[in-house]
């Protein structure tokens, strides 16, 4: 009958799909010419699928200690990028091992660890008190820490076709950033910018939509900088009225590249990856400052763990009123937020083992070439301690 | 569509014979019978027990969430469901969910119509079902495709006739502007109609192709032109199913996330700017929020999704009532 | 179904008895002129843009040309005309965002539409980096859209043949009306129901299989819906021979009901495939995010294709940018495929009877 037949042909059609699954790969190796191992076919499709070994961990060293098992992430996208070099680095080293962050932003991580659909989070601040409990409690043998891992500067980017470089101090970015300067040749923008021809534009401030860390950062840094034109305080949700709000970094850089006259905040790596401007920004001495690693360096020597902070919880906090002329004032510290006891016995191996690795001399060797700074070393022998004590 | 036809037309010639058949093979009383019939019984219990759980589901999760809503769930514009006080509000979101699609539909009928009217009446026959096959093949492209070429090559690409509509027409209110053209209502609007389009254009050439002969031909006969052949048989005879296809492609509108989510600004203001940077919608908060959201927020969110099940449920009723008039009306035609 | 062109267009050749009719080369003729005269405007004015260019040129020949009708045909004519070029128009108007769509994505998609593409995952590539593919993405997909259907058809059948053979009265209408309850249901409020409660409530992690119950949720209307038309097709004589020969009702469903109606069902089975097949919202919410390979379905978070997209796509770098359209064109052709293959089971196997 026709309809057997046409039965026949839907079977050898589910056939030769699920025939397919036979011919992928997890093999991206740019030393193994991708396309080389596209038509050999790996063994089974039970296991990872991993290709037939590039064997030895030659490259990284060998102080990594490995875990197989699969880590599930997400959070702060501001540590997105030393994420995915992170990853690299000990997924290469450590066959077995397979580690997604998802990214999402520092709300949702913090929202993902305390719903415990993830094994840890990154975030660009620290618990809140109204968190913590929630946070705790996920954890059910230990308190949910936070462990400072990737300090980075927050680029200020602008799309303005023919600048390469503006100075703008605080006062004028809470300004712009809450639409009280709407045009790019403001008098108070051209007084600090002499020399620089500013096109009559309007200013299209790009924010964050999400919960972020960078917009807590950000606006912080506004609220202690330009406390006289900023009255809305610091937050994870954008706090300013105007703007357009975008979802992640990403789509920050994005807007603020396709459009003339956008301005945004991003973390470094987003800016130079896109060939984004940025600004020299003024800080608490009236100076403007390049972001370069030793200016941050200068600004973050300065953080102190937070005040009240227990155990082996470390929550920084910056000295925003520093005297130093040559601190880049707008940063952010993004944190790991792990339970310090409590973890699943199946994943504990890898999530010390992994985050060990990001702590070492090793993993934050990395940080500067995807434009953070290391940690300061006095917070992080205290991270070392910490990590050594996860449970 | 057809299904309601078929449905009358079989449905009295079937009845009566199924049931003495069936009577017959009860008489019979096989074991199998009884399982297979408690299985096909079962089946539709079991779907109605799953759409009343996800119904209770859904209302025991946004009930207290919008108990504990410290603003007006109607009228509020802004969305912090994890604050402290946690507000909320669902107009900036309905409203833009209302607009976009309403742009849509005003975008995308009148040419899905004129798409219906040129495949089939003024096309030549094969290049005619040529047509129709691509169309109907137009109407699978995935809604992330289309929101993938809205972010990547209309919101740039829109840019400057945004900027014309201003200039030349930015006297009408909806037309004010900022100055900046990006994402906005507008380009939502537009994504959303390029989607509705084969939808649209599918269902009226269907209904275009059932015009009676005798109708076309009593016009024709009294001399009439094409177009008023179009005028007083085509388009009469078909406006039940234009409605009804309008209201089904409305549906869709309402509903899409993917799309809208990439090409809508993500803001919280109600505004009928539609070239503002502006603009929001429920399924697209949704989707760009729940990774957010907390308890409270969650709850929202399910409840904004019930408005918009809500909004859809009455806009796919509305159809299938215009549907039935249009069966009467056919049945009194015929 | 809307594939049945049953009814030929008629013939409409409105003769004119009497009247003067403009020849068929005067069309050319006008629309030559037209476009070479706004091609001279763009030349000498600030006009410029070829969109702009054909919109004009278009637009204003519509416009003299249905002049020129009215200064020889008369105004009924004109009319008509207008009405022939609007309808035209209309068509391109429709054409070229569509065509537009399809073949942008072909262009842009091309670029790194290869087997590198087909046959890697994202492992160890950062979104900076140019290589990196969607196979973590494909297989994710494929298999939640296998589950849904292995789930979501035999339901569906059934409730069909419990719609088609055994309901009568309240109990059934009140299924039938679910049934376009569901048809309603926004895609992402199936998602965020498996988000809130699976993966929230229950605990399950995410998984592929979180995915393929949310696709079920969209399926299950479609499939039950298309199933009971096919079924209703099925004439009654071939029941009632089957019951004459002592066959009993269980039997004659499964060997004679179902056969008959089984290209159609295959066709709207089809259809549903392809339509989640590319189905975005409810998976993104709880299938998790994995960037390497993971077969297993039931276990840890899997990727999916129109998830990779939505992802790529929301990234800055032209590297991402540029795998999206890659991802966009699999997407597309898979689709299509689905697409092709139904309706050719659709022409070639029709319920017969």
């Amino acid at each position: 009958m026709k309809s057997n037949r046409l039965v026949a042909l839907s079977c050898l059609a589910v056939a030769g799909v699920l025939a397919m699954a036979a011919c992928g790969s997890d093999n991206n190796s740019t030393s193994n010419p991708p396309s080389s191992s596209a038509g050999g076919t790996s063994p089974s499709s039970a296991s990872g699928g991993s290709s037939p070994s590039a064997s030895s961990t030659s490259t990284t060293g060998g102080s990594i200690s490995c875990a197989k098992g699969t880590l599930q992430l997400a959070g702060s996208t501001a540590q997105t990028n030393a994420m995915s070099a992170w990853t690299k680095a000990y997924q290469t080293a450590c066959k077995g091992s397979t580690i997604d962050y998802g990214g999402g932003g520092s709300g949702q991580g913090v929202q993902n660890f305390t719903d415990g659909t993830v094994d840890f989070a990154g975030s660009d601040f620290p618990l809140t008190s109204s968190e913590k409990p929630d946070a705790d409690k996920r954890c059910k043998a230990g308190p949910a820490i936070d462990l400072p891992m990737v300090p980075g500067p927050i680029a200020v980017g602008f799309n303005l076709p023919g600048i390469k470089t503006l100075n703008l101090s605080a006062s004028n970015l809470a300004k712009m950033f809450s639409g009280k300067i709407t045009k790019w040749d403001d008098s108070a923008i051209k007084t600090d910018n002499p020399g620089v021809t500013l096109p009559p534009a309007s200013i299209q401030a790009f924010h964050r939509s999400d919960g972020s860390g960078t917009s807590f950062n950000f606006s912080n840094y506004l609220a202690n900088d330009a406390k006289a034109d900023w009255s809305y305080g610091a937050n994870k949700q954008w706090p300013a009225p105007g703007g357009q709000g975008e979802k992640g970094t990403s789509a920050v850089a994005q807007g603020v590249k396709s459009t003339p006259g956008g301005i945004g905040y991003m973390e470094l790596s987003y800016a130079t990856q896109n060939q984004i401007s940025y600004a020299k920004v003024g800080n608490a001495q009236g100076k403007f400052v390049e972001l370069t690693t030793a200016n941050v360096v200068n600004f973050l020597s300065k953080a102190t763990v937070a005040a009240g902070a227990s155990g082996q919880d470390l929550p920084l906090s910056f000295d925003y009123a520093n005297t130093d002329p040559n601190a880049y004032p707008s940063v952010l510290v993004t944190y790991e937020i792990v339970c310090q006891k409590g973890n699943p016995a199946a994943k504990v191996s890898l999530i010390k083992g992994f985050l060990t690795y990001l702590a070492s001399d090793q993993g934050q060797g990395i940080l500067p070439q995807n434009g953070y700074v290391k940690l300061p070393t006095n917070v992080q022998s205290k991270v070392q301690a910490a990590l050594a004590v996860i449970g | 569509m057809d299904d309601d036809e078929r449905r009358d037309t079989i449905g009295t010639g079937h009845v009566a014979p199924r049931r003495s058949a069936s009577s017959l093979a009860v008489g019979r009383s096989s074991r199998g019978d009884v399982i297979f019939r408690q299985l096909a019984r079962g089946s539709g219990i079991l779907l109605l027990l799953i759409i009343i759980a996800i119904a209770a589901f859904l209302v025991s999760k946004a009930v207290p969430a919008i108990a504990k809503d410290k603003s007006n769930f109607l009228t509020f514009t802004g969305w912090d469901p994890d604050g402290n006080p946690p507000k909320f509000g669902i107009a900036p979101l309905a409203a833009g969910t209302l607009i976009t699609s309403a742009l849509a539909l005003i975008m995308g009928v009148p040419v899905a119509v004129g798409v219906a009217l040129f495949i089939s009446h003024y096309a030549p026959r094969r290049m005619a079902q040529l047509l129709g096959a691509m169309v109907d093949l137009l109407a699978a492209v995935p809604s992330i495709v289309y929101g993938l070429f809205g972010l990547i090559y209309l919101v740039p690409a829109m840019a400057k006739f945004q900027g014309l509509l201003h200039k030349y027409f930015g006297f009408i209110p909806i037309f004010s502007s900022t100055g900046f053209y990006t994402k906005s209502l507008l380009v939502a609007g537009v994504v959303l109609a390029i989607m509705i389009l084969p939808i649209v254009a599918a269902i009226s050439r269907e209904v275009f192709l059932q015009t009676p002969r005798e109708h076309v031909e009593a016009a024709l006969a009294l001399g009439a032109t094409k177009w008023e052949v179009m005028r007083t048989a085509v388009i009469p005879y078909g406006r039940p199913g234009i409605i009804s296809a309008t209201v089904l492609g409305f549906g869709r509108a309402l509903g899409e996330t993917i799309a809208v989510a990439l090409v809508l600004p993500i803001t919280f203001k109600v505004t009928l700017k539609i070239l503002d940077i502006q603009g929001n919608s429920i399924a697209a908060e949704i989707a760009v929020y729940y990774g957010d959201a907390g308890k409270v927020g969650r709850g929202a969110l399910i409840a904004a999704g019930l408005v918009l099940f809500a909004m859809t449920l009455l806009v796919n009723l509305i159809a299938r009532a215009i549907v039935a008039r249009r069966r009467d009306f056919r049945a009194a035609a015929a | 179904m809307t594939t049945s062109a049953g009814i030929a267009p008629s013939p409409l050749r409105s003769q004119p008895l009497r009247g003067n009719r403009l020849p068929a080369w005067s069309f050319f003729a006008v629309a030559v002129a037209v476009f070479a005269v706004t091609a001279g405007a763009f030349a000498v004015t600030k006009l410029s843009g070829t969109v702009d260019y054909f919109v004009l040129a278009v637009a204003a020949y519509v416009v003299i040309q249905s002049a020129v009708a009215w200064a020889v045909e008369g105004r009924r004519h004109a009319k008509d005309r207008f009405a022939t070029l609007l309808v035209g128009v209309a068509f391109l108007v429709a054409l070229v965002p569509l065509v537009g769509i399809v073949g942008y994505t072909i262009h842009r998609g091309l670029t790194r539409f290869d087997v590198t593409f087909l046959t890697h995952s994202m492992r160890n590539v950062a979104e900076q980096d140019p290589n990196g593919g969607a196979y973590h993405a494909i297989i994710g997909t494929v298999e939640q859209v296998a589950i849904a259907t292995i789930i979501a058809v035999p339901f569906g059948v059934f409730v069909a043949i419990y719609l088609v053979e055994y309901s009568r009265g309240k109990f059934g209408q009140l299924v039938s009306f679910i049934v376009d309850v569901m048809t309603g249901l926004p895609s992402i409020v199936a998602g965020l129901f498996i988000y809130a409660l699976w993966i929230l409530d229950l605990h399950q992690g995410y998984s592929g299989l979180a995915g393929s119950l949310a696709l079920v949720i969209l399926m299950l209307p479609t499939i039950v819906r298309t199933s009971e038309e096919m079924l209703k097709l099925v004439p009654d004589s071939l029941r009632e021979g089957s019951y004459a020969l002592g066959v009993p009702k269980w039997r004659t469903i499964v060997r004679v009901v179902l056969p008959t109606a089984l290209p159609g069902v295959v066709t709207g089975v089809m259809l549903a495939i392809a339509r989640v097949f590319g189905e975005t919202a409810p998976v993104l919410l709880v299938i998790g995010t994995s960037a390497s390979i993971n077969y297993n379905p039931f276990s840890g978070s899997q990727g999916s294709l129109p998830v990779f997209i939505y992802n790529e796509a929301q990234q800055a770098n032209a590297t991402a940018i540029t795998r999206a359209w890659a991802g966009a064109l699999t997407l597309i052709a898979i689709v299509m495929l689905l697409n092709i293959v139904a309706r050719f089971i659709a022409r070639f196997a029709r319920v017969r009877g």
